[in-house]
């Protein structure tokens, strides 16, 4: 099922209710051809299920770890992607763009 | 993010109301400025300007990093009349991610094996409007397709007064003609009248019904995301 941005902050106080550990990551800026628009978000629990995307599905699986760290130490933090980045072949942004992803708990 | 902060920002979306999140990404220090606190806050121009446009994104102010997310209601689209062309609109629709609804009284032609999976309330406008559908607001599109002045009219004129950010009225230049006189002679201004988008959909060359239905939902679109078509604010 497509899921909506209000599916995705939803199911992230569902989850937290229910007592799971979770994170929120939130596209916060973008530069050329960044396929989901800024304020997009995924939300992450601590087995590692998630919800909606930061990007076409390049990136997801290095923000989906970023925010079982964030779960883990209940810390922020903005990670970055693009070609500059020498992961960026690794986790894939290939269309050239580049995106900035706020990840944080839910405390 | 405090799960008192996710909840109010969930409760206000689901009470149909704006709302932003600011956070500051030096520290993650969250409030939440609800529509109607806008004016008052401290930063209320920047937040207005935001709302308008309906774009998050990041600010700058007193040499802190900013991000503020905008969170506009989920937007919904009303059809009135249960025609073949609403049969092809109400799934392409719902593919969108628009919350549809089909208003019609007359029972042939609202029925649910015409209209599987889609919210269909057999009803007048005035009857079905605050009652089996919710009161129209500034995140609705209405779409009046039946031809008949005494279903479609009541549905236009309650959407121009709820200042739906979409407005649509199938009909030929001379049916639009009338109902444009009909709706002056109800009251509405010229400019209010002219916010009817007649003959409905872009300008695509559409005959079959489906194609309608894209041309409807073009228009749709632009009005949501362009500042030409008008955005909600």
């Amino acid at each position: 099922m497509l899921s909506t941005e209000t599916d995705i902050l939803s199911a992230a106080e569902a989850w937290r209710r229910a007592g799971r550990g979770v994170a929120v990551a939130t596209v916060i800026e973008t530069w050329g051809s960044a396929p989901r628009p800024v304020g997009s978000h995924l939300v992450v629990d601590a087995d590692g299920n998630f919800l909606g995307s930061v990007s076409g599905g390049c990136v997801e699986g290095a923000v989906i770890t970023e925010a079982m760290d964030a779960i883990a130490d209940g810390r922020p933090r903005v990670i970055a992607f693009g070609v500059a980045d020498e992961t960026a072949w690794r986790v894939g942004l290939s269309c050239g763009g580049r995106i900035r992803v706020y990840v944080e708990p839910v405390t | 993010m405090q799960l008192d902060i996710l909840a109010l920002l969930n409760a206000e979306r689901a009470a149909r109301r704006a709302a932003i999140l600011i956070t500051d990404l030096d520290g993650g220090d969250q409030r939440v400025v609800r529509e109607a606190e806008i004016a008052a806050d401290p930063l209320g121009d920047m937040l207005a300007q935001r709302l308008a446009s309906g774009r998050s994104g990041l600010a700058e102010v007193e040499g802190r990093p900013l991000f503020l997310t905008v969170q506009a209601p989920p937007v919904r689209l009303v059809i009135v009349g249960a025609v073949h062309i609403s049969q092809a609109l109400s799934p392409m629709a719902s593919a969108l991610d628009l919350a549809v609804t089909v208003i019609d009284p007359r029972t042939a032609f609202a029925t649910p094996e015409r209209f599987p999976g889609i919210s269909l309330v057999p009803e007048w406008p005035d009857e079905a409007l605050g009652g089996a559908v919710p009161v129209l607001d500034r995140y609705c599109a209405v779409a009046a397709l039946t031809h008949d002045p005494k279903i479609d009219d009541p549905a236009l004129a309650a959407a121009l007064r709820a200042e739906c950010f979409y407005v649509g009225a199938l009909g030929s230049r001379k049916t639009h003609a009338a109902r444009v006189a009909r709706l002056g002679a109800a009251g509405f201004s010229p400019e209010a009248i002219a916010r009817i988008a007649a003959p409905i959909g872009l300008d695509i060359g559409a005959i079959s019904p489906p194609e309608i239905a894209v041309a409807i939902l073009g228009q749709i679109v632009a009005a949501l995301r362009t500042p030409r078509g008008g955005t909600p604010a």
